[in-house]
């Protein structure tokens, strides 16, 4: 069945490291802060985020070991404050926006639609630097004494009282934004422009659909976060009165400017996992995925109506009912194009062939807590329950679970998946399935008794906190070490396999898709040829046995 | 029995056994809250358990056998796209619908209710009670009687919360917010700030005392308590000069204020606004911000010289004068 004509992958029987590739063509430091091959800046990228994930990680199991006692037992509430808003700024904006994009989305965008780089090669590299400046300005924050308003900036807390490093923390904020805006024109561009001969749109993988719709989101939601943060920096520093009520500003106004970009946002760090999930799933069960165009335009669906939700997270701002109604009514809209995805992946698994690589693990448990965390979203949706639960652990426990449960585990999964074609190597796999056991037990615990803390009436933000809710919070801590365990396995193994791993030869999981079709690591220019596509994405029924190595 | 089982397990072991799995439940709404949440739980372990049974089912039955294998294509299926696709639609119009009958019954206030004042100020609460009575991070009322809170804040957002009561509502300084409740079972019960609002955000928590009406009247007439709100209100209208201008009969430079509270009034831009408490403490913050047909913009800002609490005073007042107006026409 399979009629593709691509290029036999040059040289796939020769062993890595005497081929050129795009890791070995050239050496030295410029070499690398000057490249403009996408997956070069990938790589740049990947170790940026993964030093920011870390710092952000720190800050959370501080956080966690601090509220094993009602009374805190770490630091001053002051400096738990701290904790959380480094956490939440570093995690949101300098790991989990960029994560799947800037990597995995730099890296194999070119390569999944037979493109020899991005449209904008010189663009892409400066989009790294951008997200530098950005994070120097924010880890500047960090050391200058901190900043502890929240990621969330409320007004007029952020403009008028906080006494700590707000200014530079936003324009770190503010300037990274440009980053995502830049990648995200790029990733438009090179998807509408540079698609192999006969790459139609409805033979494009899945992947390349998620990376699509979120970069609709980076251009159009994105400035609107950057005008917000700068309307914050002159109140602070002018004191304009566009937020302090107490010169005629509206601080609710802040929050309807704020999640106007961060509800897109949540989506964002979400879309492109769902994209990873789509390729996973395939692949491991060697199936063309389950109602592909359902899938594809589920993906568009959710960008677009993520715009119309915001209000939802300021139903208890003494917002009028009647937007409360429409919010809610649109909030439960947008569930429903992720409901969706998830059946189809589950279908996708029927009548497979199915195996137990450490990618298809990140997967299966990402499909878990996606569906938790979705269908939990339906209680902060409702009117009623929102009521009660906004501003509690269960909202902390939502979005952990979408956010950690569901995107850092797509991320971990594509890492794991493409990893053999980023540096040409194999992992342990038995380490790598071990670790996704110990993540997957870990986050439970941490984040499960947060959503009973939450019904419980635990609000939120709380350094100190009534002695009756200590045990759920020590499970949460208990979970959060295990959690923090999880995350350093793969660290260390992922590492040592760039040096001692076994070589993995092009395409090491028979995987379709054009990035499996040439050499790994990729030589710099991915293809020799430019392949032409004549069948449709994930034709597993037609594969035939390109062997491991 | 059991306590001989708690005693020999670590402390925190024991407590583990009495984590409860839902809060206390004491006011007139709580319990339709709790019903939804409980029908959500349903859904949501029905469908969690829908999705993992059939996953773990399909990866033992459909593991692959020999690395070469090659499953077949199963294709598409239109009829299974559509009812995925509708039948959690279907699910989210009912609890969408559920969910906001829910919350529109729940907003709005029965028209007795008491109506007690809250000020948010960083990191306490100031509640006042009509009758004077003013108290800090306490809540002193009846049990089984509608209490309507009007609240603001002096200084960030913050949310008062009771979650025993299942309400909250911000405190958004510049403006009023209120929710009510009713409390149905005498005891005490936490109240929390649930919007961060700096430093000690997790110390602006205080009590709320249900208590038996009879109860409640003497703790009232207890205390050191010499005026009500509206005396007080008074009493500040007299010391801050309002009374020269706003005088009774309408012929002082600002207009009278008898029987205004709750009427429509034209401005001078052509719109017409209720006067409520919002209008009135525009009015002293920032009274060149509501034009009058017929009086200059001559009105000082009160802004700095009251605070929020005493603007509540003298809203208090305002309309006790409107009260007195009403009772008179309806004679």
């Amino acid at each position: 069945m399979s009629t593709t004509v691509i290029a036999e992958p040059p040289g796939h029987e020769v062993p890595a490291g005497s081929r050129v590739n795009y890791l070995n063509a050239n050496y030295g430091v410029k070499s690398w802060l000057f490249t403009t091959d996408h997956k070069r800046i990938a790589l740049l990228y990947l170790g940026s985020i993964t030093l920011m994930f870390f710092v952000g990680g720190f800050f959370a199991v501080m956080m966690r070991l601090h509220l094993i006692e009602p009374q805190g037992a770490l630091v001053a509430p002051e400096t738990y404050n701290k904790l959380f808003t480094m956490h939440g700024v570093i995690m949101v904006f300098f790991f989990l926006v960029p994560s799947i994009p800037a990597t995995l989305g730099n890296f194999l965008v070119p390569m999944m639609i037979g493109a020899r780089d991005l449209a904008f090669p010189r663009l892409n590299l400066l989009s790294w630097y951008i997200y530098i400046i950005g994070a120097a300005f924010t880890l500047y924050a960090v050391i200058s004494g901190g900043v502890d308003t929240g990621w969330t900036f409320y007004t007029p807390y952020s403009s008028t009282f906080s006494h700590t490093s707000v200014i530079p923390t936003a324009l770190g904020v503010f300037i990274t934004g440009f980053s995502s805006i830049l990648t995200g024109l790029n990733f438009v561009v090179t998807i509408h422009k540079m698609r192999a001969p006969g790459l139609t749109w409805f033979r494009l993988p899945l992947f390349i659909w998620a990376m699509y719709a979120t970069s609709i989101i980076f251009i159009l939601g994105t400035p609107v976060i950057a005008i917000t943060l700068f309307l914050l920096f002159l109140e602070r520093v002018m004191h304009i009165g566009i937020f302090d009520p107490a010169i005629g500003g509206d601080p609710i106004l802040f929050q309807h400017l704020f999640w106007f970009y961060s509800h897109p946002a949540v989506y964002i760090m979400i879309l492109p996992g769902m994209g990873v999930m789509s390729e996973l799933i395939t692949c491991f069960s060697r199936k063309r995925i389950f109602g592909y165009s359902f899938v594809a335009f589920s993906s568009l669906a959710i960008a677009i109506i993520s715009f119309l939700v915001w209000g939802h997270h300021m139903f208890v701002t003494g917002q009028s009912i009647y937007a409360g109604l429409i919010f809610s009514v649109l909030s439960f809209l947008v569930a429903i194009p992720s409901a969706v995805k998830v059946f189809n992946w589950t279908a996708t698994l029927y009548k497979g062939s199915i195996s137990y690589d450490a990618p298809m693990l990140y997967a299966l448990g990402f499909i878990g807590l996606f569906t938790m965390g979705g269908l939990t979203g339906l209680f902060l949706a409702s009117l009623a329950t929102d009521v009660h639960l906004n501003g509690t652990y269960f909202i902390v426990a939502h979005f952990h679970y979408i956010m950690v449960g569901g995107a850092v585990m797509a991320y971990l999964g594509g890492i794991h998946f493409w990893w053999p074609k980023i540096t040409g190597r194999l992992y342990p796999d038995g380490w790598a399935r071990f670790a996704a056991l110990v993540i997957f037990v870990g986050f439970n615990l941490t984040f499960f008794p947060q959503f009973m803390l939450g019904y419980l009436g635990m609000p939120r933000r709380y350094a100190v906190y009534p002695s009756e809710f200590q045990v759920l919070n020590v499970m949460s801590s208990a979970g959060a070490s295990i959690l923090g365990i999880g995350y350093l396995i793969p660290l260390i193994y992922l590492l040592w396999s760039i040096r001692y791993g076994p070589v993995a030869g092009p395409n090491p999981w028979r995987a379709k898709g054009l990035e499996w079709q040439t050499p790994s690591p990729p030589p710099t220019e991915n293809f020799e040829e430019i392949p032409i596509v004549t069948e449709d994405a994930y034709d597993y029924a037609g594969v035939t046995g390109v062997g491991r190595g | 029995m059991t306590g001989l089982i708690q005693s020999s397990l670590h402390p925190l072991a024991a407590a583990a056994m009495l984590i409860p799995l839902k809060p206390r439940a004491a006011s007139s709404i709580a319990q339709g809250v709790d019903n939804l949440y409980f029908a959500l739980t349903v859904i949501t372990l029905f469908f969690t358990i829908l999705i993992f049974s059939t996953i773990f089912f399909f990866m033992i039955k459909y593991r692959r056998r020999s690395p070469d294998e090659i499953p077949a294509d199963t294709g598409e299926h239109l009829g299974l796209e559509l009812t995925w696709t509708i039948v959690p639609t279907l699910i989210t119009v009912f609890i969408f619908i559920w969910g906001s009958s829910l919350y529109f019954e729940n907003s709005r206030p029965p028209e007795a209710a008491t109506e007690i004042f809250v000020v948010g100020k960083q990191w306490m609460w100031h509640i006042q009670h009509p009758e004077g009575v003013r108290e800090i991070n306490e809540l002193h009322v009846p049990v089984n009687t509608p209490i309507s809170i009007t609240m603001t804040s002096d200084d960030v957002i913050h949310d008062f919360y009771i979650p025993a009561f299942r309400v909250k509502k911000d405190a958004v300084p510049g403006r009023y917010t209120s929710l009510w409740f009713q409390a149905t079972k005498i005891g005490t019960y936490h109240i929390f700030c649930g919007q961060y609002c700096g430093a000690d955000h997790a110390e602006m928590i205080g009590w709320v005392y249900v208590m038996s009406g009879t109860d409640y009247a003497a703790w009232l007439s207890g205390g050191a308590r010499n005026e009500s709100m509206a005396q007080t209100g008074e009493r500040l209208f007299n010391q801050l000069g309002c009374v020269t201008c706003h005088v009774a009969d309408g012929t002082g430079r600002g207009p009278s204020l008898v029987g205004l509270y709750g009427k429509p009034e034209k401005l001078g831009d052509g719109s017409t606004r209720v006067v409520d408490e919002t209008l009135i403490r525009q009015a002293i913050v920032n009274s060149n911000s509501i034009p009058l047909p017929n009086y200059p913009p001559i009105m000082p800002s009160f802004q700095g010289q009251v605070n929020e609490e005493q603007v509540l005073q003298l809203i208090a007042y305002v309309k006790s004068l409107g009260a007195e107006e009403r009772k008179t026409n309806g004679k």
